[in-house]
């Protein structure tokens, strides 16, 4: 008697579950006829889902130029959704993003550096559709350089649509600062090291650095690897063909080591940004970061800036791309399609572009449209050593930057360099690439 | 399901003092109401926080390492990997530094502004409501507040330095030094002798940076410290404190042999309070230093989040939080026994 009376309480609780998952079920149901509608004859409808870390200034204003244009190379009537999430290169969006994915919700489309960011996390797990078919229908394989193909490729087929392309090694300096110190902005290390104890012993920082977000010491970081090395020796560190034990890398290393004794004591409470104002005040004389630094100087009308390739690094290109495409299982497909024939297009890039600070991934943009630092960077573009970006994702996998992350966090404060050595050697390991 | 204890394990927990067999000998209306509302949130328990304990501690031992599961056996290799981890040592160091600093610091300070408030002062009320009032505000603006009031160009530095204090300006949270016995010192030479010479190192040592975190920690929850100890000394009968002041007691006296023992049980609540906080301490760090200069500031919350969804270490992330688990059980479980203890003598 009583234990009919126990599963009678046990069915009474569980059809009152049921009801409040029906009716939350109800909910998404209704959001979910929006969708459906995408049959209209007119075109396109519903909403397109756009996934992005682009809050701020030049990038934000960017990516609206290009949800302008949607509308133009998309007829009907499809509601864009900007989905951002701030701050960190896009370490943050990735943290979010990856909940998404692996939840089943994933965007429409999102942002994500082109190289094994995408491929070793998406690709080879079989969450992204190939995009080899709108590659030949928009005939992108001539307009876009071999190298990018390579990069954005898996197994031949391209994986997502590349909308810009950034440069890693730049080295920026104040131009009145330098003058006044009779100074030639320096190309090889020994001139670096040179240059900057001049500027020391006249009172100026040599190098800013904003390091609160860790990824800006793994950036300088990778371009003294690149300076050290030489393309073909930094190609080889993610390849496991340099050894990352050797003697060479020590070299690097401690040249590392050397630079970080040049900047500003504060590094650690400052963002990238922050270390760009220094260098506009002429409390500091250099700071190396990506030529998104340039839309900053534009952006606080600052015009006193020069620019040069970071020691070692003449006629390298160290590169990094934001590129879009389809995950599996995204929300309204044909939309996304549309999204990546809009951000692979000639007009699209050259709205996009000019605004963020970067340059074309096509290569046959209008370069009138871009500043005098663009100008020269899509003419270096087209004739410097393509490498990949470690600190933007393209030379290797999210799990290897990060152990490398951590490695340089601890190394930035105790420059222990053997220890540092021993911990890169260990990731590689950890990553599978090295044995 | 064949006895007729089989819902004994489903409404105990609610409902500790029942007349058992008798219970199970009727149930009335309102007793099945009273269940049908509580075995909804039974469930929800049963599977979102044990469910997912016993999915994190799967997925620690197996060998998933990127976004796609793989939920290969591996032992207790994740954990033996952790803990050689250089950043997790890191952790552990800044863990048990900040948990000692946080619990010492918010102890003294609530007994001893508890201790002010008690004499009767007028404004009574308007006191308690500010020193309690950190409470209200969460710990990530607390720590976005903070980090502006520590900021080495900004705040309490540019306080020090318009007041002629210049000298004493501090890198608070960028400062990088962890302060340790070093290997050359006599002390460090001493503890070589007496076999801990590992101890002379920076993994045993306290990160500068971390105090920075301790005070804006302590800000906010010291006032509820005071407010527990409050209680605990109106609590204390009055005869106590007169006998021994006709004993010719002085007040520190008073507080130090009367008050103090008899608020031991607030004390060690207090301190299980603070310590679980602290222990899991997140939004505070995230928001006011994240990992700080070379560690200096990380947390294994922390670490795990950013290993998990930025670096795909799924195992190793779980595993970490599994640590995390047993860190906070062994504080809370034997609190648990001991208050259920005390209750039952009651």
């Amino acid at each position: 008697m009583r234990s009919w009376r126990f599963w009678l309480l046990i069915a009474l609780s569980l059809v009152l579950l049921l009801t409040l998952a029906v009716a939350c079920g109800e909910d998404e149901e209704e959001e979910g006829v929006t969708p459906g509608a995408t049959e209209s004859p007119a075109g396109l409808t519903g909403e397109l889902e756009i996934f992005s870390w682009w809050t701020t200034g030049g990038e934000a204003a960017g990516l609206e130029a290009l949800f302008a244009l949607y509308p133009d190379k998309c007829p009907g009537d499809v509601e864009i959704v900007n989905a951002t999430v701030a701050g960190g290169a896009g370490f943050n969006a990735r943290e979010v993003l990856t909940t998404r994915m692996l939840g089943g919700d994933p965007p429409g489309s999102f942002q994500v550096h082109m190289g094994h960011e995408l491929t070793d996390t998406w690709v080879t797990t079989d969450n992204m559709e190939p995009l080899d078919s709108l590659f030949d229908q928009e005939g992108w394989s001539d307009v876009f350089p071999q190298g990018v193909l390579d990069i954005v490729s898996y197994q031949g087929k391209p994986y997502s649509v590349p909308v810009n392309i950034h440069r890693a090694n730049v080295l920026w300096y104040n131009k009145t600062v330098f003058e006044d110190n009779n100074l030639e902005p320096p190309t090889t290390f020994d001139e670096f090291f040179e240059v900057a104890d001049a500027l020391e012993a006249a009172g100026i920082t040599p190098l800013a650095l904003g390091d609160v977000e860790v990824w800006t010491s793994v950036h300088l970081m990778e371009t003294v690897l690149l300076g050290s090395l030489g393309a073909d020796a930094y190609n080889g560190l993610w390849t496991g063909e340099t050894d990352w034990s050797g003697p060479e890398v020590t070299a690097a290393l401690e040249n590392f080591s050397k630079m970080l004794s040049y900047v500003n004591s504060d590094h650690s409470s400052l963002s990238w940004d922050q270390a760009n104002d220094l260098v506009i005040s002429g409390d500091a004389a250099m700071t190396v970061m990506g030529d998104w630094a340039n839309a900053d100087y534009e952006a606080k009308n600052f015009t006193d800036y020069g620019w040069a390739p970071t020691p070692g690094t003449d006629g390298m290109y160290d590169a990094l791309s934001d590129t879009f495409g389809l995950p599996k299982g995204a929300p309204n497909p044909d939309a996304v399609t549309c999204w990546l024939r809009l951000v692979g297009s000639k007009e699209g890039q050259e709205a996009f572009n000019p605004l963020k600070g970067s340059v074309c991934a096509r290569t046959d943009c209008d370069s009138s449209l871009f500043n005098p630092y663009l100008q020269s960077a899509i003419e270096d573009w087209k004739s410097d050593t393509i490498v990949p970006s470690l600190a933007h994702g393209a030379a290797a996998s999210q799990g290897w930057v990060t152990e490398i992350v951590d490695a340089a966090t601890a190394f930035v404060t105790d420059k222990d360099v053997a220890a540092f050595q021993g911990r890169l050697a260990d990731a590689c390991v950890g990553a599978e690439v090295c044995s | 399901m064949d006895s007729e204890a089989a819902p004994k394990p489903e409404t105990a927990p609610g409902l500790p003092r029942f007349s058992v067999p008798h219970f199970l000998r009727r149930l009335s209306p309102e007793r099945i109401a009273s269940l049908a509302l509580i075995v909804p949130s039974v469930i929800a328990v049963g599977v979102f926080v044990y469910g997912f304990i016993g999915w994190s501690a799967l997925v620690s031992v197996s060998e998933w390492n990127s976004v796609k599961p793989d939920y290969t056996f591996v032992g207790l290799s994740n954990f033996k990997e952790l803990f050689g981890h250089f950043r997790f040592q890191a952790d552990i160091r800044n863990t048990v530094v900040f948990t000692l600093l946080f619990v010492a610091a918010c102890l003294t300070i609530g007994l001893f502004l508890a201790a002010l408030l008690d004499r009767g002062i007028t404004g009574e009320g308007l006191f308690r409501s500010i020193y309690l009032f950190p409470m209200a505000v969460s710990f990530i603006v607390t720590g976005v507040a903070w980090r502006w009031l520590l900021a080495p160009r900004a705040g309490v530095n540019l306080l020090l330095e318009r007041s002629g204090l210049g000298p004493l300006k501090q890198g608070w949270y960028t400062d990088p030094t962890v302060v340790h016995v070093t290997s050359g010192s006599r002390l460090g030479e001493a503890l070589h002798d007496a076999g801990l010479g590992w101890l002379a190192s920076p993994d045993f040592g306290i990160p500068v940076a971390m105090i920075s975190v301790v005070i804006a920690a302590t800000w906010q929850m010291s006032g509820f410290v005071m407010i527990l100890y409050l209680a605990g000394l109106r609590a204390i009968p009055e005869e106590l404190t007169e006998a021994a002041r006709v004993d010719g007691a002085t007040e520190f006296q008073v507080l130090r042999h009367i008050a103090l023992p008899l608020l031991r049980p607030v004390t060690l609540s207090a301190m299980i309070i603070l310590g679980h906080v602290s222990l899991k301490i997140y939004d505070l760090v995230v928001a006011m230093t994240q990992r700080g200069p070379g560690f200096a500031t990380d947390v294994p919350a922390l670490f795990m989040f950013e290993t998990t969804f930025a670096g795909s270490h799924f195992a190793r992330g779980a595993a970490i939080s599994i640590v995390m688990l047993f860190s906070v059980s062994f504080l809370i479980i034997p609190y648990l026994i001991w208050s259920l203890r005390r209750e039952a003598r009651v």
